[in-house]
């Protein structure tokens, strides 16, 4: 065996550490790109003694486009599809952030029903990525039932996303100044009746997972962030709020119309794996109510403000964010007038909360770091865009 | 031995092997079909009536792909691992009785052959996961023999009980035996019609399930094939046929444990009585072997269902979790239950004193398990705060009207 030995080092960039036991060398374990639990291409390298975490080190960009460049060379509606394109599993919030950020630099408000028509599109996207996540969260935990009904609900909703929009994903449906168009005329009822079915599909899944003894085997104590730390990392979104820190963009600096609507942000504890799994759940019960009540305030109306069909916004500065499901993302567009920005920078709430990971992960088990990084939910779309 | 003796051994295996080969294909289809009902899918259905015939179409699928050896490979030992994981699978089989002196061979020390030859599979497993030269395998394959031979204490120990209760280690005689002598006294055990040991014995079959589901590497226990952990552990470099052997010592194993529990704990073909006479037809003699044989295998099949039920709905534990569960709970509580049935067949006690007893402890060791680890009694962490209370962000000038959010109440309709 000696003569044809598998290279030991596979080209690590982690320094060998010496262990203190004579004879023996830490292993190095690459989980990724193509590893089932990293969802998508995302690469950890691990050293670890037996099954037990001594070093992480995260390696990303396998997905990078170049989505902020490519920002640079296209008209500001076009930008939108580009949005639609970082986090791919929650593309309507993504387009509210750009869309959000031009009006800004305009200076023009979109209509109300347009408005209205865009949280209802943003909250049941925040509940499909939760959905997802729950799933996806079930599956690293080796549960796989959980994923299948989480996608049977998710499919409902992108039922309603494709007769909003036309697409299923993808929808380039917001625009700078309002919507594409009006929703059809059993929206209403549509979505009233579909809020009924994710309140139930979110209950199964809490009845499903939430109180079962593995999972709280594998959740409670696991991946702890104090409040002041996952400050310090740049943490948002409920991974910030499991930890104790009740920031939220819709509450902190209101956007849209969040201002008239009533909801409740839930924050844990722990600042565990199970607080950021349940802070999902009720966060998503919470946006079924705010989209019943944006229902309740819809008024038929314009749905695209008068403006010039090309944006052209003038020379200046913006900085434009909304919460997203994964966080706080924020754009940074530089504009020297014309119909494309000079510069665009894009915060991405993903990558930051991925930096955490190693902090997190350190001292576990390999089994642990896929729980953390589940717990995490990063999209690669969006860390590397 | 004469020719014919050699000529019955051989129909005998020619005869197991192709039956085995076929429960194990039936078993495939069942798991997907069990699993697609439970996750709200179809499962199977495009080849054959309800997908009956994709077992073969997976079979013919895995032998015709190209069988890849990694080039790091320890080939004789990535070439050898299958074997010694399938081979031990196909041997139990030998002992298993299938009716009223139905097996290949009726072994008096069955109970104890089924313990040797079950645990010569974490040798190929341990040897697959060494061989790949794969960080992933090596894992796997660690974790296997950690996992296996752990487990493999409590299933010993709860097999000894029963060859204590039944004074034999005869398979035939734990089915079929309805009287044992304990010193000068004899007495009645329940066998052929009467209560099986699953309700004489109640902790040692919920040791047994749980350690059986353990031995197998099924959920919760799939951790040496974990895939979102070790991606398939031990066989994460083995594809085309070596793989298709891994999944076929896979599947028999699992119908051997359930095969096992229904001998040791549901009296095995001969319990409840299968009926003397159907719509008139004498089923006494040779067909009521016929008959105890598919109510054996209908009864394993149940068993199996359960366990798939059970890779359906649980997440999976964590190695130090697993390790700790057995050693810190089955094994003292299966030795519990092997002094148990001593005491009570020393002391001459009632039968019924055994379940009595087990009974209590088994519950106290549940409720001892839930309240040791603290999760059980998690305090509620997370908290919902309101806008409209005042918790959190500015405060609301306009926030909507009650009745506003009381749209809630006709929703949906």
């Amino acid at each position: 065996m000696t003569e044809n030995a598998a290279p030991t080092n596979m080209g690590s960039t982690i320094t060998q550490v010496p262990n203190p036991e004579p004879g023996t060398v830490d292993m190095m374990v690459n989980m990724g790109p193509q590893h089932p639990a990293t969802h998508g291409v995302f690469r950890m390298e691990l050293r670890v003694d037996g099954e037990q975490i001594q070093d992480l080190v995260p390696h990303i960009g396998y997905l990078h486009r170049g989505s902020e460049k490519l920002c640079e060379h296209e008209l500001y509606s076009q930008i939108i599809t580009l949005f639609d394109r970082l986090d791919y599993v929650s593309n309507f919030n993504n387009e509210l952030v750009i869309v959000s950020a031009v009006e800004k630099l305009m200076d023009v408000a979109p209509p109300p029903r347009a408005e209205l028509i865009r949280i209802i599109m943003c909250e049941f996207n925040r509940i499909a990525s939760h959905l997802l996540f729950y799933g996806t969260f079930a599956i690293d935990m080796g549960a796989i039932t959980p994923l299948l009904y989480n996608f049977r609900d998710r499919e409902k909703i992108q039922a309603l996303f494709e007769s909003v929009s036309g697409a299923r994903m993808m929808h380039n449906y917001f625009r700078v100044g309002g919507v594409k168009e009006d929703v059809a005329d059993d929206f209403e009822s549509r979505s009233l009746a579909l809020c009924n079915e994710l309140e139930y599909g979110i209950d199964e899944t809490d009845r499903l997972l939430t109180e079962n003894e593995i999972f709280l085997e594998r959740t409670s104590g696991i991946g702890v962030i104090s409040g002041e730390d996952a400050l310090d990392w740049g943490l948002s979104g409920p991974v910030l709020r499991a930890s104790g820190v009740p920031y939220d963009v819709r509450v902190e600096e209101p956007y849209s119309r969040y201002d008239e609507l009533d909801f409740g942000i839930p924050v844990g504890s722990a600042g565990d794996c199970w607080d950021r799994f349940y802070v999902r759940i009720l966060e998503a019960r919470e946006s079924v109510s705010i989209i019943r009540q944006a229902i309740a305030l819809m008024e038929p109306g314009d749905t695209m403000a008068q403006i010039r069909r090309i944006a052209r916004p003038p020379a200046g500065e913006v900085y434009a964010h909304c919460e997203n499901p994964r966080g706080d993302l924020g754009v940074y567009i530089v504009s020297e007038g014309g119909d494309r920005p000079y510069r665009l920078k894009v915060r991405p709430p993903s990558f930051c909360n991925l930096q955490a990971l190693r902090d997190l992960t350190v001292g576990h088990y390999i089994a642990d770091a896929v729980v953390i990084l589940g717990t995490l939910d990063i999209v690669l779309g969006e860390v590397d865009r | 031995m004469s020719f014919t003796d050699i000529l019955f051994a051989f129909a005998g295996l020619f005869g197991l092997f192709s039956a085995l080969a076929v429960g194990v294909l039936s078993l495939t289809w069942l798991e997907r079909k069990t699993l697609a009902r439970i996750q709200q899918r179809a499962g199977p259905s495009v080849v054959g009536p309800h997908g009956l015939l994709q077992p073969f179409a997976d079979a013919m699928k895995l032998v015709t792909k190209e069988d890849i050896i990694p080039a790091y490979a320890d080939k004789l030992l990535f070439w050898m691992a299958p074997v010694f994981v399938a081979i031990p699978a196909f041997l139990i089989w030998l002992a298993i009785p299938f009716g009223d002196g139905i097996a290949v061979r009726m072994l008096d020390l069955g109970l104890l052959y089924v313990v040797a030859i079950s645990g010569i599979g974490v040798v190929g497993l341990l040897m697959g996961g060494w061989a790949s030269s794969s960080r992933y395998s090596m894992l796997g394959g660690l974790r296997a023999a950690a996992q296996l031979v752990s487990y493999e204490i409590p299933i010993v120990i709860v097999i000894l009980s029963i060859a204590v209760l039944v004074q034999s280690l005869s398979l035939d005689a734990v089915i079929a035996g309805n009287t044992i002598t304990v010193g000068e006294a004899t007495r009645d055990l329940p066998g052929q019609g009467l209560i099986p040991f699953a309700f004489v014995m109640p902790m040692g079959f919920v040791i047994f399930f749980i350690a059986g589901l353990a031995e197998l590497g099924r959920t919760p226990f799939d951790i040496h094939h974990a895939e979102s952990e070790v991606v398939g552990g031990p066989f994460v470099e083995y594809s085309g046929a070596h793989w298709a052997v891994f999944f076929l010592a896979e599947y028999l194993n699992t119908f051997v444990i359930s095969a096992l529990i229904v001998v040791l704990f549901f009296g095995g073909w001969s319990w409840p009585s299968p009926p003397e006479s159907i719509f008139g037809h004498d089923l006494s003699g040779t067909t009521t072997n016929f008959v105890g044989g598919a109510w054996f295998v209908f009864k394993s099949y149940i068993v199996a269902v359960t366990i798939f039920w059970i890779r359906g709905t649980y997440p999976r534990l964590r190695i130090d979790q697993l390790m700790t569960f057995a050693w810190q709970v089955l094994i003292p509580l299966s030795f519990v239950n092997f002094v148990l049935i001593a005491v009570v067949l020393f002391y001459d006690w009632p039968l019924w004193m055994m379940p009595t007893l087990s009974l209590p402890i088994l519950i106290g060791a549940v409720i001892g398990v839930q309240r040791g680890r603290g999760v059980r009694g998690r305090p509620q962490t997370v908290r919902v705060l309101r806008r409209s209370a005042g918790e959190i962000g500015r405060p609301m000038p306009n926030a909507p009207t009650q009745t506003q959010i009381a749209g809630e109440g006709h929703a949906g309709d």
